[in-house]
């Protein structure tokens, strides 16, 4: 039984993947796709070989861009998360501001970033920092709105400062909330830093499929996705790991 | 009543409250006087929305009256006071927090207790342990609020509220989402409690064969806006049982509240 459902856990998504590649490379096979359009698996797997060494560091490059902008943004999205929940004022004041920063296209401000900065490390560490700054405000903010009443009636008969039930309750209640934004954050973060190196930069995984693809390497573009695809998947998970085992209250029995 | 009517804990002095819903005022209480004597178990009843719970709160210093005055252990309520428990009908726990630390929480929030917390917790962590078997959950303060019955949460919730040893305990319909026998073991845990610790108990339901079993005093209120229409004293021995709520003389206290209700109601 237990046994089972540890399968039944990991072996859908497994076998889901493995389905995929596989009818990627059969229908590049029978519909004859030519390789600079879209390589097979296989023709992919051959680049990924060929430019291993080439692919590591620059991925490299852009997972320490990416968690130093994540780690930006989860510093500043708490503490804004933590005090537009406290006041209504810091609420009202910042709330329409933030939504105008986030309506805006990331991808828009990079070339501003590279006039100020230059090109290289910090615009792709600051458009990481951008792009997943505000769902860890927002979810922050949200776990403290949506507190219960109750819940502070409880604190407030016993004659508990707002401080208190700011630390007693808002914070704890809010950190489901704030770990299950980190998950989509950190992804987020991640794409900002790769669009970042798309648009201007010497090094990282976005630069290499950039430059790849002005040399028609389009198995080597590829190549540089599946890398994208399978860190954003390790960098998810990672955090839905620690977000359960921080808040393992928060999904009831299931996870216990 | 007793002696004890003459040392008057809790006082109402013609107190109304009222609240805005929807841009209109409306009136919660209205008048209400009504005096709780130091020790005393005093129950509060009446019709759904008749403004029991908002009595509570006044109490609590939860809310501010809009008349009147309202007054605990003689000095004028300006907000929540330490010297209070209160429970509701909701067990409200905290779900982050096992069973023993929610039993915990005020005593991390009253003084004098918060100053000592740290280095006297296992003292506390004895009292609440204690507490916790007294009510019949002995060794279930390691579980979470979510792993325990409705029962059991009601019986955290109580402990909660009488951790920090209050002098007034304030019950909002304690038992009324519980099933009948968890609710009448409750009773008896409740009185219990009460004999042992002699705190006053402002208890607010709308169950009269609860108010009956467990007060001295059952206050009636009419439909809103909520005054005080009668007061009867239960004059049944205690440690009261099960089976006295069905003797006759219970049922005459149960007949003639029930029948006082009944005259608050618009025809």
């Amino acid at each position: 039984m237990k046994r089972w459902g540890r399968w039944n856990e990991w072996l859908p998504p497994a076998l889901v993947i493995v389905g995929t590649f596989i009818l990627w490379e059969v229908l590049v096979a029978v519909l004859r796709i030519p390789v600079f359009i879209l390589p097979g698996p296989r023709a992919v797997w051959a680049a990924y070989l060929k430019w291993q060494g080439a692919i590591w560091f620059n991925a490299g490059q852009t997972l320490y861009t990416t968690l130093v902008g994540f780690g930006l943004a989860l510093a500043g999205g708490m503490g804004l998360g933590l005090a537009i929940g406290y006041s209504t004022l810091v609420y009202r004041a910042l709330y329409p501001l933030l939504v105008a920063f986030n309506s805006v296209p990331k991808v828009a401000i990079v070339p501003v970033l590279v006039i100020w900065f230059g090109i290289g490390t910090i615009p792709a560490i600051l458009t990481a920092f951008l792009i997943s700054f505000f769902p860890i405000v927002v979810n922050v903010a949200t776990g403290l709105a949506t507190l219960e009443p109750e819940l502070q009636d409880v604190l407030r008969s016993l004659g508990a400062t707002k401080r208190e039930i700011f630390t007693k309750i808002g914070i704890p209640r809010s950190l489901p909330y704030f770990f299950a934004s980190l998950k989509v954050a950190v992804t987020l973060a991640f794409v900002g830093a790769v669009i970042s190196e798309t648009v201007a930069a010497n090094r990282g995984i976005g630069y290499l499929m950039i430059a790849a693809s002005s040399r028609f390497d389009v198995p080597l573009v590829f190549a540089g996705l599946v890398v994208v695809a399978a860190m954003g998947v390790a960098l998810f998970v990672i955090f839905a790991v620690i977000e359960r085992q921080l808040t393992g209250w928060a999904y009831r029995g299931q996870a216990l | 009543m007793n002696a004890a009517a003459t040392d008057s804990f809790a006082v109402l002095d013609h107190v109304s409250a009222s609240y805005e819903h929807e841009g209109q005022v409306v009136a919660a209480v209205e008048e209400v006087s009504l005096t709780v004597p130091q020790g005393a178990f005093v129950a509060v009843t009446g019709p759904s929305g008749c403004g029991k719970t908002t009595l509570l709160k006044l109490l609590a210093g939860l809310l501010r009256p809009t008349g009147g005055e309202v007054r605990v252990g003689g000095a004028p309520v300006r907000g929540p006071q330490k010297n209070v428990g209160m429970a509701f009908q909701n067990p409200i726990l905290l779900p982050w927090r096992r069973t023993l630390d929610n039993v915990l929480l005020p005593l991390e929030i009253v003084e004098p207790h918060k100053r000592r917390f740290r280095s006297q917790r296992s003292e506390y962590v004895a009292q609440a342990n204690a507490l916790l078997a007294s009510v019949g959950i002995e060794g279930f303060g390691h579980r979470h609020p979510w792993q325990m019955s409705g029962g059991q949460q009601q019986r955290v919730s109580l402990c909660r509220a009488l951790i920090h040893h209050p002098e007034l305990l304030l019950l909002d319909e304690p038992f009324g989402a519980l099933d009948a026998f968890t609710r009448e073991e409750l009773w008896q845990v409740l009185q219990k409690l009460w004999l042992e610790r002699r705190f006053t108990v402002v208890l607010v339901t709308h169950d009269l064969r609860e108010a009956i079993f467990l007060a001295d005093i059952v206050y009636v209120m009419s439909p809103r806006p909520g005054r005080l229409i009668h007061q009867a004293g239960v004059p049944l021995p205690r440690p009261r049982t099960l089976p006295d709520t069905f003797t006759p003389g219970f049922t005459e206290t149960y007949l003639e509240i029930r029948r006082r209700i009944g005259d608050g109601r618009p025809a």
